[in-house]
């Protein structure tokens, strides 16, 4: 017994030790949204003292760089011109994305999938700067116009939107082949013995049983396309607008900042200050997603053995 | 971004003028490495250099070719606007400033004065606005009210048609500089008549090579930029004139140089500051600028100084030399 409580006293020590270097790391990631938020928070209080919250949140006209009384605070052109562009992109990536995981999990021989994940995964990590250009001086010009003889302005919704699904398509498709393939073989063999077909195994059986994880891949992916920025600069024009036409440009919150932040804006003035208000919309947003998301997940969870 | 982009044409465009220079030889008085103190080479330290996007191009032409003889000294050149060059400048942050504008009597004559920055005004090149169209929308040229028309605030004009009914009725999609830009204020100013006043869904960057872009894609684009960036892309965009009440006159050297082109032409101008000059490397490097203003300026695709206006240069120098020396 006493030799036992020696070593267990020594162990201690580096247990602890362990204990808290762990703990630190953690807290580097805690800490360090804490602050993001109090930095957004000082400069956020300051603009709400010069503009109400009412003509901030109902506001329809964003035009916060002009002088005079053509500056204007309205919140409202930006946040359709965000989700407009997300949603565009989404319905890009959510079928490509979900059928591609499907694929991979449930179809494809294993060799095939060994070379087409990373490849895939890859994909995810190519610089939005390359993306948007590829969006700017290609897709533009000679797929929106040239194939399809649509009639796009040169930055315009479409073009950046169907791009910006490109880019989340990866972090979709491999988040959701994750989720089809941990579900447990004993089901897929269950169904195949009680003579499904392979179709009807894969989106009958696998999906639902899945479905926790793929909503997860679906929420990653919104949220990475409502924070996407060097896309919807390069590509996507720089006017907030209020509408729907697909053919002109909008303006999104992450592209605001950045295009602003650029320029020179005086440190304290209001414009100074729009960028960190834009920042703190977006952080919410992005917080009520990822709020959203674990919701969701929690709710289809369907726990085996 | 811009300014690597710039690079490559940049350095074709030296080798140029520097293999005119040499057959040259003694033609020309006042270029080559002898002018003032930019010869030694024995040169080193830093010189930090802020201000106008219009001027950046130059000054990083003047920049490149000042290294060929000095090497040691390190130049940056940043291009946060005209206004946000001289904000840093009268902070002292900037050993030179560059401008599209003389410096604001009002607003930041003030702020350099209160951080003690003395400087010298010194033009270095002449600048105009171009006013461009997509090569698909033929317009010889408007005059500054119709210009007004299109661009003022609460403009709806959608089409030049509306503004003249001789002019073509395509749909218009509209590019300018963003309002950071001096590009910006100075053609708010002298079309809408108060600067920083504008229609507002015209698609703004702070990148005339953007601008370049969205007008050259657009068949109704229209937009405006430093003449600069339109003699980049000439092939690309159509130029338009402009009618400010003395007939229609085509931005060119010429017209821009002696300021015919109304009213959107104008001085470009650097400020070392006093305490800047005091330093030998930053003494060569404006004395170098004046003395070789022409071949820099044809390298950066600039407009360059008339004899006048580079003796006036040549003597605004020396007063601030003189300063740096007192």
């Amino acid at each position: 017994m006493s030799s036992l409580a020696y070593t267990r006293t020594r162990r201690s020590v580096g247990e602890q030790a362990v204990k808290y270097s762990l703990f630190a790391a953690a807290a580097v990631s805690v800490l360090t949204t804490i602050l993001i938020v109090l930095s957004l928070l000082r400069e956020t209080i300051a603009f709400f003292g010069d503009v109400p919250l009412g003509d901030f949140l109902f506001g329809t006209k964003w035009t916060p760089l002009l002088g005079g009384d053509q500056q204007s605070f309205g919140v409202i052109p930006l946040l359709t011109g965000t989700l407009y562009l997300t949603a565009i992109g989404l319905i890009v990536a959510i079928p490509l994305g979900l059928l591609a995981a499907i694929y991979l999990s449930e179809y494809a021989p294993p060799r095939v999938r060994k070379t087409i994940k990373p490849v895939l995964e890859l994909l995810a990590g190519v610089p939005t700067i390359v993306f948007g250009y590829f969006a700017l001086t290609f897709f533009t010009p000679e797929v929106l116009r040239g194939v399809f003889g649509i009639e796009v302005n040169q930055f315009n919704a479409l073009s950046a939107g169907i791009i910006l699904g490109l880019l989340v398509l990866p972090t979709i498709a491999s988040v959701a082949e994750d989720a089809l393939a941990s579900v447990p073989a004993s089901l897929r063999e269950g169904a195949f013995g009680l003579g499904a077909s392979k179709l009807q195994v894969s989106l009958r059986v696998v999906f639902p049983a899945a479905l926790s994880g793929v909503v997860a891949a679906l929420i990653l992916g919104a949220s990475r396309a409502v924070g996407e920025t060097v896309i919807i600069l390069v590509a996507g024009g720089q006017v907030a607008r209020l509408g729907l036409e697909p053919t002109v440009g909008y303006q999104s919150m992450a592209a605001f900042i950045a295009a602003t932040s650029r320029g020179d804006i005086p440190t304290g003035s209001i414009k100074y200050e729009t960028i960190f208000v834009v920042g703190m919309a977006l952080f919410v947003m992005t917080l009520a997603l990822n709020a959203l998301s674990i919701r969701l997940v929690n709710r289809y969870r369907q726990v085996y053995e | 971004m811009k300014i690597k982009m710039l690079v490559p044409a940049l350095i074709a465009a030296l080798a140029l003028s520097v293999a005119a220079c040499g057959s040259d030889g003694s033609g020309s008085a006042s270029s080559g490495g002898g002018g003032g103190g930019g010869g030694g080479g024995d040169l080193s330290g830093k010189i930090a250099i802020d201000g106008s996007s219009t001027v950046a191009p130059f000054t990083q032409a003047a920049a490149e070719l000042f290294n060929e003889e000095n090497p040691d000294v390190q130049i940056t050149v940043g291009t946060s606007g005209t206004g946000g060059g001289f904000e840093k400048f009268c902070a002292g942050e900037t050993d030179i400033s560059d401008a599209s504008r003389p410096i604001k009597d009002d607003e930041e004559v003030p702020v350099c004065e209160k951080n003690s920055v003395k400087y010298g005004e010194v033009q270095v090149a002449n600048d105009g606005v171009a006013v461009v169209t997509n090569k698909a929308l033929k317009v010889d040229c408007l005059t500054t009210d119709e210009l007004k028309k299109v661009w003022n605030k609460g403009s709806k004009v959608k089409s030049l048609s509306e503004v003249k009914s001789s002019l073509p009725d395509t749909e218009l999609s509209l590019y300018g500089p963003g309002t950071d830009s001096g590009t910006f204020d100075f053609f708010t100013d002298e079309i809408n008549g108060e600067e920083g006043v504008t229609r507002e869904d015209y698609e703004p960057s702070e990148d005339d090579n953007q601008l370049v872009t969205g007008v050259e894609g657009d068949d109704g684009g229209l937009g405006y930029f430093g003449f600069s960036y339109y003699e980049g892309a000439q092939d690309q965009l159509n130029l338009v004139g402009v009618d400010a009440g003395d007939g229609c006159v085509k931005p060119s050297n010429e017209t821009i140089q002696d300021g015919s082109y109304k009213p959107l032409s104008r001085p470009l101008f650097m400020y070392p500051s006093e305490k800047a000059m005091a330093r030998p490397e930053v003494k060569a490097f404006m004395e170098f600028v004046i003395a070789n203003q022409a071949d820099i300026a044809e390298a950066s695709k600039i407009v360059s100084l008339t004899d006048e206006q580079a003796t006036k240069a040549e003597a605004e120098l020396q007063k601030a030399e003189q300063g740096a020396g007192a």
